[in-house]
């Protein structure tokens, strides 16, 4: 890559602006309730992380370049422009403290899609070579490894012969023809094997054809993260060539939030053209499977359960009443949390923050709401369906001496098949 | 007298025109200016048409999710309350109603004349409810600015003026109505070129808003 700049943050900036960019800017009457949905603004109670606010540098390139008084200031010389130290004092806020939740983009009363810029205006900080160290690595060893934890498919062979061992089936790889290619994400594969081991099971007992791909397994998009569309457009790539290859109709992105939204929803648009395949969370697979009837379970969870949407899989994608229903399935004393669904509360973890050490403090920070959710139920365990959101929660609960168990659903799902003769 | 008079009849002639004029040209030039940028190809397969969500959620918007109401309140009250009045007078006053009728040859019935007064006097308080919030909030007073009290001062210089001459508070009269409308035409001349513009932009962000979240299957 050549050098990052200023001048190519400021030209990334121009690309991403469009009509809802435009027509965003053009609305903000700096109410300020963009503050009281984000968990980093409510959790530390300082302003400047207020969400309008993060998107100042966006704004300003808008206002300068893109409008008519704009363009009048700069004539008189009163523009503000953005410049190289603006940018490194913002990159905290844009990464830090910002997880794409989406939460303010649902409750803005004049409808400014926020994430939405969020996701732009990284663009033009990778540009300007104003990104996080932690997601420059990551984004680096996901193109050179295929896998952001630079984890490579000899150790996921390691973990499909116990699963083959334990299970006494067999873990299909690299299978033409199959109906499912199943990806994973590396997070999954090192603090989670008991989902690869759950879904062996459960497609089994459906008599669902599927297969890994040596190819490509990871689903995750280091590229989505931190901002840079050549990275996100050739990880998107990878999937597609191995589901060509292996000539599978459907894709399935694991228990993780952020892989799904990259996939489902931006990776077509990454690579400007439609999928010769349909992508689907195993959430949804899992319901559909439920709804035909192929998912035969018994005996239920007796235990007090609650349960975290993924940001990326509810409010983001519009995946909520299928994990309903299958806990339904399982859990006999299931009670949600107040505000769930599309206006569910980011465990602190998502959109990059995770994989950014420097970000620690303000992810437990604003873990607290979550914290808060979940005390105000008072459940025995969480179940929750994305391994960054659910390793955030065993942390963060672990962090305020909170004895509750996380669990992921599918793995769930599979302790209750009816064994088959 | 006569200067007043003059000063009346030059806000209600010559000044209007050029208002009204700098309000229209800059309003499509925004509109415009939005419009070019458009909207790159979406190849993503949808869950649901864009148009119903985007349309719904140009009328939901107005209303606050209930855990927002909860946390903001005085926000999303004052908000209303003042939003309410302000139209209410500006709408359905006799003499603006008759002046709608003059510039599009149609209106509507007006509302009795107590209860924009009413009204009037409750916008008054809500927007210094709002001033002095903007003032006061961590975040407000953080991300306000100088636009920001601009605004403010002018809008409240509109609902202000129209008060006072309607209970001729101000001598001499014409005067009084020559700075209501004045302070109307200044609004009328800034609201392309400040956040004002969200009257009307406000209903396309909520319609891309809605059309993206709906397109994957939320309504937001």
């Amino acid at each position: 890559m050549s050098e990052l700049t200023l001048e190519r943050g400021l030209a990334a900036f121009r690309a991403e602006i469009d009509a809802p960019t435009a027509a965003f800017f053009s609305s903000c009457v700096h109410c300020g309730l963009c503050a009281q949905s984000c968990p980093f603004y409510l959790e530390t109670g300082d302003p400047k992380y207020t969400p309008i606010l993060k998107l100042e540098p966006l704004r300003r390139v808008w206002e300068n370049e893109f409008t008519l008084w704009g363009r009048i200031k700069g004539r008189l010389g009163l523009q503000k422009p953005v410049t190289d130290e603006m940018l490194a004092e913002w990159e905290e806020l844009l990464y830090d403290s910002c997880s794409m939740c989406g939460r303010c983009s649902m409750v803005c009363p004049v409808g400014n899609d926020l994430a939405y810029m969020i996701r732009k205006t990284r663009e033009g900080m990778v540009q300007s070579g104003h990104a996080p160290e932690g997601l420059i690595a990551a984004a680096s060893r996901a193109i050179k490894t295929g896998s952001p934890m630079g984890l490579q498919w000899k150790t996921l062979a390691v973990q499909i012969q116990h699963v083959e061992s334990s299970s006494g089936l067999t873990v299909p790889v690299d299978q033409e023809g199959a109906e499912y290619l199943v990806l994973l994400s590396s997070m999954e594969i090192i603090n989670f094997p008991e989902y690869l081991e759950a879904i062996t099971k459960i497609f089994d007992h459906a008599g669902v054809t599927w297969t890994l791909s040596t190819q490509c397994f990871e689903a995750t998009n280091a590229g989505i993260q931190i901002g840079n569309k050549d990275i996100a457009a050739e990880l998107v790539e990878r999937v597609v060539a191995a589901a060509e290859t292996l000539r599978v109709s459907k894709v399935i992105s694991p228990e993780c939030g952020h892989a799904y939204t990259a996939i489902r929803w931006e990776g077509p648009n990454l690579i400007g053209r439609p999928y010769p395949f349909r992508v689907f969370h195993i959430i949804e697979v899992l319901d559909e499977l439920r709804a035909a009837g192929r998912i035969k379970t018994e005996g239920k969870e007796d235990d007090r359960l609650s349960m975290h949407d993924p940001c990326n899989l509810a409010r983001k994608s519009g995946v909520i009443q299928q994990q309903r229903n299958l806990m339904a399935l399982v859990a006999e004393n299931f009670v949600d949390l107040k505000e769930h669904g599309k206006y569910q509360w980011c465990c602190g973890a998502g959109g990059g923050v995770s994989s950014n050490e420097r970000a620690e403090e303000l992810k437990m920070a604003a873990f607290k709401r979550k914290k808060a959710q979940i005390e105000e139920v008072a459940p025995e365990r969480m179940v929750t369906m994305c391994a960054t959101c659910r390793t955030q929660l065993e942390e963060g609960l672990e962090a305020f001496n909170m004895e509750i168990p996380v669990v992921g659903l599918t793995e769930m799902i599979a302790e209750h098949l009816v064994e088959r003769d | 007298m006569s200067g007043s008079m003059e000063f009346l009849l030059w806000t209600k002639g010559p000044l209007f025109d050029i208002a009204l004029a700098i309000f229209a040209i800059g309003l499509m030039a925004r509109l415009v200016e939005i419009f070019m940028l458009g909207r790159a190809h979406n190849y993503a397969e949808p869950r649901a048409h864009e148009w119903p969500a985007g349309l719904r959620t140009m009328l939901t918007r107005t209303i606050a999710d209930p855990g927002t109401f909860k946390r903001a309140p005085f926000n999303v009250v004052v908000g209303w309350i003042w939003h309410i009045g302000f139209l209410t007078a500006l709408l359905f006053f006799v003499p603006h109603v008759e002046l709608i009728r003059s510039v599009l040859g149609f209106a509507w019935p007006a509302l009795p004349n107590p209860l924009v007064d009413f009204a009037t006097a409750i916008t008054i308080l809500a927007l210094i409810a709002t001033l002095v919030h903007r003032l006061t909030h961590p975040v407000k007073r953080h991300i306000s600015t100088v636009e920001d009290y601009l605004v403010w001062a002018v809008v409240f210089m509109v609902v202000l003026t129209g008060y006072l001459a309607y209970h001729r508070l101000v001598e001499p009269y014409p005067l009084a109505l020559g700075m209501h409308i004045l302070s109307a035409e200044i609004l009328l001349v800034i609201l392309p070129f400040t956040k004002l513009t969200h009257i009307f932009t406000a209903f396309i962000a909520r319609w891309y808003n809605g059309a993206a979240f709906g397109r994957k299957g939320v309504q937001s």
